[in-house]
């Protein structure tokens, strides 16, 4: 049950029951589909970029909790930062949910995110909180294809 | 004999614990748990009868040959079909519904042609019909589902026209737990001399099926759904279908004769099993058979339908609860939704109590798209799970609730 309780966290449930940052976004400079296809999980990611840097960032969607806790926080955490801090962070976070060793610095980066640590017991549930993380990049490169979490 | 304490022992699975808690195996509907008699088979046939099928003149290949026929024979009297030519061994009801697909129904196919399926069908009866009808310029019709989970029977008539070529039906749905009125189905597509594909992936084992008393034209399932092994199942097709149907894959066994310029095809069910087939499986299938025959499928489904009628009862006094599939006539399949939390979040913390459940779209996104919803959660039991277990899942689906607000 302590493993449960790792896994929903207040943080994460409260993130859950009021995503943060949850709207559309007009205008946005970037944009993606996320979507799990074994589960269900479906979210669209606006991003408004101005001088390199994450001016704002918007979803929309439905999912589980552990998918719209991802992704509400992530906005969260993405506003205000540019896109040369924000990069590497998809490494870290995917680090952090799959269990593998962080560096100390690294871990600090992630402040809030670190939250996410619980998922690494439930290897079923790493797509659900990277599927936001997923759909980032593939806005930032402005793929312009669905992410997919297969 | 049913005896449940008796049966519950005889699967050496059920008394294993997850976290530190009993299992409760209540995701049947996925695949089913194996009797000691099936584990038995398995070490039996490798320990003692173990070789190569059908063409050898020493002992061993004989006796493995006996073995592996008579796992044939045990299909065709446990189905109640009339000959054992009429039994194909498969790797599962997937690649029997491929198999007539691609050696009965395609070079059949002109454009225009109708192949008629439901709206409640598995992937497996879904995709092979798409595939031969984008090849042939076929068109895909649907009997829609309604609200209650049953099917349209009153929009039947209609569907079935003479256009159509083939009717796929499933006999009871996987995720919604409906047992369709196929006789019905079979009868009207019959009066226009059409042939019925009847999907008995779920119904193989949760009720009779007698192939001759239905008439259908081709019946599969699978072994691993009726607490045999996987990687092996079964297709019924009427003999006179399968003499003129051409051969699925091409290989060893299937033929008489191989030369260059010409080969011979073997007789039937032989012409459709190519190559070296799972020996071991089809053997633990038929012992999963004669198990369940000895308990008797009727006594199994009784007992089953209690199990179901507790189950609703208890889960529908669940505040926030909706039960998918409130047809009347109902394999002891549940499928739900939780007000306010998402089924993946409902499987682990059911998890984490022990139960074991499946969420998801359940191989059926047609359903969940027609009940406006992305997924649910099922809770699919079998004749060795125990009213008490019911009462347990029913407990875990409150500390869902507790947890997630």
């Amino acid at each position: 049950m302590s493993e449960l309780r790792e896994l929903y966290q207040e943080v994460i449930l409260d993130h859950n029951k009021n995503p943060r940052n949850f709207k559309k976004l007009e205008p946005h400079s970037h944009h993606a589909n996320g979507h799990n296809p074994l589960c269900g999980d479906k979210l669209e990611l606006f991003i408004e970029v101005a001088d390199e840097t994450i001016r704002d960032i918007a979803f929309v969607g439905s999912g589980c909790a552990i998918s719209t806790s991802s992704a509400s926080l992530m906005t969260q955490f993405l506003k205000g930062k540019t896109i040369q801090e924000t990069r590497h962070l998809f490494e870290y976070f995917h680090d952090l949910v799959t269990g593998k060793e962080l560096g100390e610095g690294e871990l600090e980066e992630l402040g809030k995110l670190a939250v996410f640590a619980g998922v690494q017991e439930f290897p079923a549930r790493v797509k659900c909180a990277s599927l936001s993380w997923h759909t980032f990049m593939n806005a930032l490169d402005a793929k312009d294809e669905t992410a997919a979490t297969e | 004999m049913f005896d449940l304490n008796k049966i519950r022992n005889d699967f050496p699975i059920l008394g294993t614990q997850v976290y530190n808690k009993p299992l409760i195996y209540a995701d049947n509907a996925a695949s089913t748990q194996k009797p000691q008699q099936v584990i038995d088979s398995f070490v039996d046939v490798y320990s003692n009868h173990y070789a190569n099928i059908h063409r050898g003149v020493h002992h061993l290949s004989q006796k493995a040959t006996a073995l592996y026929e008579g796992a044939r024979e045990i299909v065709k009297n446990f189905i109640n079909a009339k000959k054992v030519e009429e039994i194909v061994f498969v790797r599962g009801t997937t690649e029997g519904i491929n198999l007539v697909a691609s050696s009965y129904l395609e070079p059949l196919l002109k454009p225009g042609d109708e192949i008629l399926i439901s709206e409640m069908e598995h992937h497996s009866n879904i995709i092979p019909w798409q595939l031969i009808a984008e090849r042939t310029d076929a068109k895909l019709k649907i009997i829609p589902l309604l609200a209650s989970g049953d099917l349209d029977m009153a929009a039947l008539p209609e569907l079935i026209n003479p256009g159509v070529k083939l009717v796929a039906v499933s006999h009871m749905s996987n995720s919604l737990g409906t047992i369709n009125d196929i006789e019905s189905i079979i009868q009207q597509a019959h009066a226009l001399e059409i042939p019925v594909l009847v999907d008995g992936a779920q119904s193989i084992a949760h009720m009779k099926v007698d192939i001759q008393a239905l008439d259908c034209d081709f019946f599969v399932f699978s072994g691993h759904k009726i607490y045999g092994p996987a990687g092996i199942g079964a297709l019924y097709a009427k003999e006179k279908f399968l003499k003129k149907m051409r051969p699925y894959q091409g290989g060893g066994d299937m033929i008489l004769n191989v030369s260059f310029d010409k080969t011979e095809y073997n007789e039937i069910p032989y012409k459709f099993e190519a190559g070296t087939p799972n020996i071991e499986g089809a053997i633990a299938m038929g012992a999963a058979l004669d198990y369940i025959s000895g308990i008797g499928i009727s006594a199994i489904a009784e007992y089953e339908q209690q199990l179901l009628d507790y189950a609703t009862e208890r889960f529908s006094a669940i505040d926030g609860l909706r039960i998918i599939g409130t047809a009347r006539k109902k394999g002891s399949i549940i499928s739900f939704v939780l007000e306010g939390v998402h089924p993946h979040d409902v499987g682990t913390i059911m998890d984490m109590e022990g139960v074991a459940v499946r969420t998801g779209h359940h191989c059926t996104q047609p359903v969940m798209d027609c009940f406006n919803i992305p997924a649910t959660t099922r809770v699919s039991l079998s004749f060795y799970n125990t009213l008490e277990e019911v009462d347990a899942i029913a407990k875990a689906i409150a500390k869902v609730k507790e947890l997630m607000g």
